[in-house]
């Protein structure tokens, strides 16, 4: 007893300040990839190395559209590699849950030089500005009644429809002392009778669908819906095959989307909080222009 | 090719050899037998009877188009030859069969169902040929077969749904669990039969998690497949990521700069460590250890942080690529990697001093959920799971890789095959990894640390293992025109494994499942793919 004791007085307090704090995270650290449009030369090289599609176009004749997907990202940063102009650099950004699909997507138009490499930025959808206020006010509704019959407790039901087991081991992360998801209320339950919350991960494969929408049934109104990674979001690097459907809400209502491969700890938390509405979504910072 | 480096082959071809249609050796450790008989009994038994040598794995290939007819790949290795042998065998012309083996070699049982499902060819003389790999609701698809498109769209199921043997007896009580479970985990069905307390039997239902994998490497290509294979089992992301390049860069037939396999070995290590740890807290967390897990998961963490900083991701993703790594470490992350290591080498001997000091863990785990050697070896039990249980296999050592070579290290064996040396056995190999990591971090890692990967022609096949720290993990591709891959085995260590659980479960109260299934802690992912 005496030597669980002295070890647990010898590691002293160690969970994280954050979201109190701003999260101390590595530079080394992949987030998401930020784009200078105006300066972007050439986006057939991104979409090219692009491991998911994340990075796509479309367009004829001189006109190219370039469509960007947070949700489909899986933050290996090859665009940025294969962007030597600095056009696309990584930044340190995780805080990119939304409860708007369309959020997380940004499209350019530009016209072609004759090579293929772009002459000129036409338009732009940067995605979170653009958000319709109206359906944001949807989301914002369901999760503010949760957060007012709730107060500050939360129960969550996790369901691995398909994932590869890495966001599982994040979601895991957040009951170690760093992350101490507890401190705010919030528990992982075994019932799905037992949870306001529905954290999902993975493309939803067709072995696993019914056992998903059976779990959102047991659930007691009002809950929520939260799809967590790049796989539970879109499909991912899975997609939609024979054995996958793609992203949960193929399935169901999601009230909240957080991108990562997988999420670290900190963005799931924040996704989690801004699901019950004790966060606010966060815009991204970009280049200017 | 010298006979005296392959003295399974010239065995072989003593003894079977009208039967031996051709062989060639695609590396000096990959030797191809090209059997005339589909009938691949007699060549199987006297290999492992006879030669001691292991079934691997088992694997089909659709080569109608190229070559008229099906193949079965059975890969097999012996203690102390490096080379792999890999025989293979023509399903009989017209037919869509092949002669099972599972009922003299219960290893392969799931894997011969596979070959089933997946490309629709029968497994004659299996003792259970029932579907694993698709439901017993799907449609009669064989997703596998070059003529069905990966995507696909199938009408709703609406066949029968899966039927388990029924648990007859007085007393004796059917507890379904899953495939949503309790806690945090993946999904899976686990029927128990139990009569009061202890565990009667256990029928497991996989591959809920089946999402096209295989086909999906068909599909990509090969510098996004990188990160497919990355995703076949998160927690073991850089030991697939590291199996796969390295059959690309054996197709490719390129070197690989010694920097670059230093540093795949300290990250494969660190994988290693990182899984270890974190089942050890586990494990004493499920017979109420709460403490030792918070430790446990806050050593971790640590791991989780230098991952971080050595690779910009917590997993390790997005680090190796084929030809070596994409990154080099700068002093300041050799410093850091030193420095967590030895800290954690510190605080990870008060961890197990802690875990030692308690008897009523020990209490708990010692002969609970005994695999026994025999039984292990039968149902060809790989990895932790088998070093517990006596089977002295490593990957590391008997097939080196990466840069083991040059590193001495010792590969733990028990024979007790309870929780508690499951146990065990991750705590010596994180001894054993952490030396690893000290000594190959004294490498200069300085100069060259990618090379570049031609464009690889078609029909270059190549086998590549990994000891990922479950156990022994295998890729083995087909080249493709442009850049794309034919075919790509995965074959994950939780795939043999799973048997292992439903036996060593047996006559252990249901409440000790939880804590035997984590100390096997297979990954249903790379099970399922
Ligand atoms: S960082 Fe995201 S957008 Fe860029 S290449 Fe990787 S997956 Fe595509």
């Amino acid at each position: 007893m005496f030597k669980i004791l002295q070890k647990s007085i010898g590691a002293g307090i160690v969970t994280t300040a954050y979201p109190g704090a701003p999260a101390q995270i590595s530079n080394h650290f992949r987030g998401r990839p930020s784009f200078d449009f105006e300066k972007w030369k050439d986006a057939r090289t991104g979409a090219e190395v692009c491991p998911t599609g994340a990075i796509s176009l479309g367009g004829n004749g001189d006109v190219r559209t370039v469509t960007v997907d947070y949700g489909l990202c899986v933050f290996c940063g090859l665009c940025a590699e294969a962007s030597p102009d600095q056009a696309v650099r990584i930044t340190q950004d995780f805080e990119l849950a939304t409860a708007e699909r369309m959020n997380l997507v940004l499209t350019v138009e530009y016209t072609l030089n004759a090579d293929g490499t772009h002459r000129q930025l036409r338009a732009v959808n940067r995605g979170f500005r653009n958000a319709g206020e109206d359906v944001e006010n949807v989301g914002r509704k369901a999760r503010e009644k949760i957060h007012k019959l709730l107060g500050r407790s939360l129960s969550i039901r996790e369901v691995d429809a398909g994932s590869c087991n890495g966001c599982e081991v994040e979601i895991v992360a957040l009951n170690n002392p760093i992350y101490d998801i507890e401190r705010f209320g919030i528990h992982f339950v075994a019932s799905p009778r037992h949870a306001d919350m529905l954290l999902v991960t993975g493309p939803v494969t067709r072995n696993m669908e019914l056992a998903l929408l059976k779990t959102y049934r047991a659930m007691p109104e009002p809950k929520v819906v939260v799809a967590v990674g790049a796989c539970g979001i879109s499909g991912g690097i899975f997609g939609e095959n024979y054995a996958s459907l793609g992203g949960v809400d193929k399935v169901l209502p999601v009230d909240v989307y957080i991108p990562g491969c997988p999420p670290r700890p900190q963005a799931l938390l924040h996704g989690i909080l801004l699901a019950v509405g004790r966060l606010p979504e966060r815009p991204y910072h970009e280049h200017a222009g | 090719m010298t006979e005296a480096m392959f003295p399974l082959v010239e065995a072989l071809q003593r003894k079977f050899g009208c039967q031996v249609q051709s062989m060639h050796a695609g590396r000096e450790d990959e030797i191809y037998l090209v059997a005339r008989d589909p009938d691949v009994r007699a060549i199987a038994e006297y290999l492992t009877d006879e030669c001691d040598a292991r079934l691997v794995t088992v694997f089909a290939e659709d080569r109608r188009s190229a070559e008229g007819v099906f193949f079965n790949y059975y890969v097999f290795e012996r203690r102390g030859d490096t080379q792999y042998l890999m025989v293979r065998v023509p399903a009989p012309e017209g037919g869509l069969e092949f002669t099972s083996l599972s009922a003299k070699l219960p290893a392969v049982n799931w894997q011969e169902r596979e070959i089933q499902d997946w490309f629709g060819l029968k497994a004659i003389g299996h003792p259970n040929p029932r579907k694993v790999a698709l439901h017993d609701n799907w449609p009669d698809v064989h997703p596998l077969c070059k003529d069905f498109p990966i995507d696909t769209v199938l009408p709703p199921f609406e066949g029968e749904r899966h039927l388990y043997r029924p648990a007859l007896g007085e007393g004796v009580f059917q507890v379904p669990v899953g495939p949503v479970h309790a806690g945090i985990i993946e999904p899976g069905h686990f029927s128990f039969a139990v009569a009061g307390e202890p565990i009667l039997y256990l029928q497991l239902r996989m591959f809920y998690t089946h999402k096209g994998t295989e086909k999906l490497f068909e599909k990509l290509p090969i510098h996004r497949a990188v990160f497919l294979a990355e995703s076949i089992s998160g927690d073991s992301s850089f030991s697939h990521g590291a199996a796969f390049c390295q059959a690309i860069e054996r197709a490719a037939r390129i070197e690989v700069p010694l920097t670059a396999l230093v540093m795949r070995t300290i990250l494969l290590e660190l994988e290693r460590i990182c899984n270890h740890v974190g089942d050890i807290g586990a494990i004493a967390n499920d017979v109420g250890f709460v403490v030792a897990n918070a430790h446990a998961s806050r050593l971790k963490e640590t791991l989780f942080e230098l991952n971080e900083r050595l690779t910009g991701n917590r997993l390790l993703r997005g680090m190796v690529c084929p030809g070596g790594v994409r990154r080099i470490w700068n002093d300041g992350q050799l410093d850091l990697l030193r420095g967590t290591i030895d800290a954690f080498a510190v605080e990870f001997r008060d961890l197990i001093a802690l875990v030692h000091s308690s008897e009523s863990t020990q209490d708990r785990l010692e002969r609970t959920g005994i695999l026994r050697p025999e039984k292990a070896k039968d149902l060809g039990i790989v990895g932790v799971a088998g070093r517990a249980s006596g089977i002295d296999l490593d990957v590391r050592r008997d097939h080196p890789y990466a840069a083991y070579r040059t590193y001495s290290f010792r590969v733990p064996v028990y024979q007790a095959g309870d929780v508690w040396h499951r146990m065990q056995v991750r705590i010596d190999e994180v001894n054993e990894s952490l030396g690893i990591i000290r000594t190959a971090a004294d490498h200069s890692l300085r100069g060259e640390f990618r090379a570049p990967v031609p464009a690889i022609p078609p029909d270059r096949c190549a086998l590549s293992a990994v000891e990922g720290w479950r156990g022994e993990i295998i890729h083995w591709i087909r080249t493709g025109p442009d850049n794309h891959l034919e075919r790509c085995k995965i074959k994950d260590p939780s795939l043999n494994n799973w048997p292992a659980v439903v036996e060593a479960v047996q006559g252990n109260i249901i409440a000790d499942f939880p804590v035997i299934n984590k100390s096997f802690n297979l990954s249903y992912s790379g099970t399922d793919r």
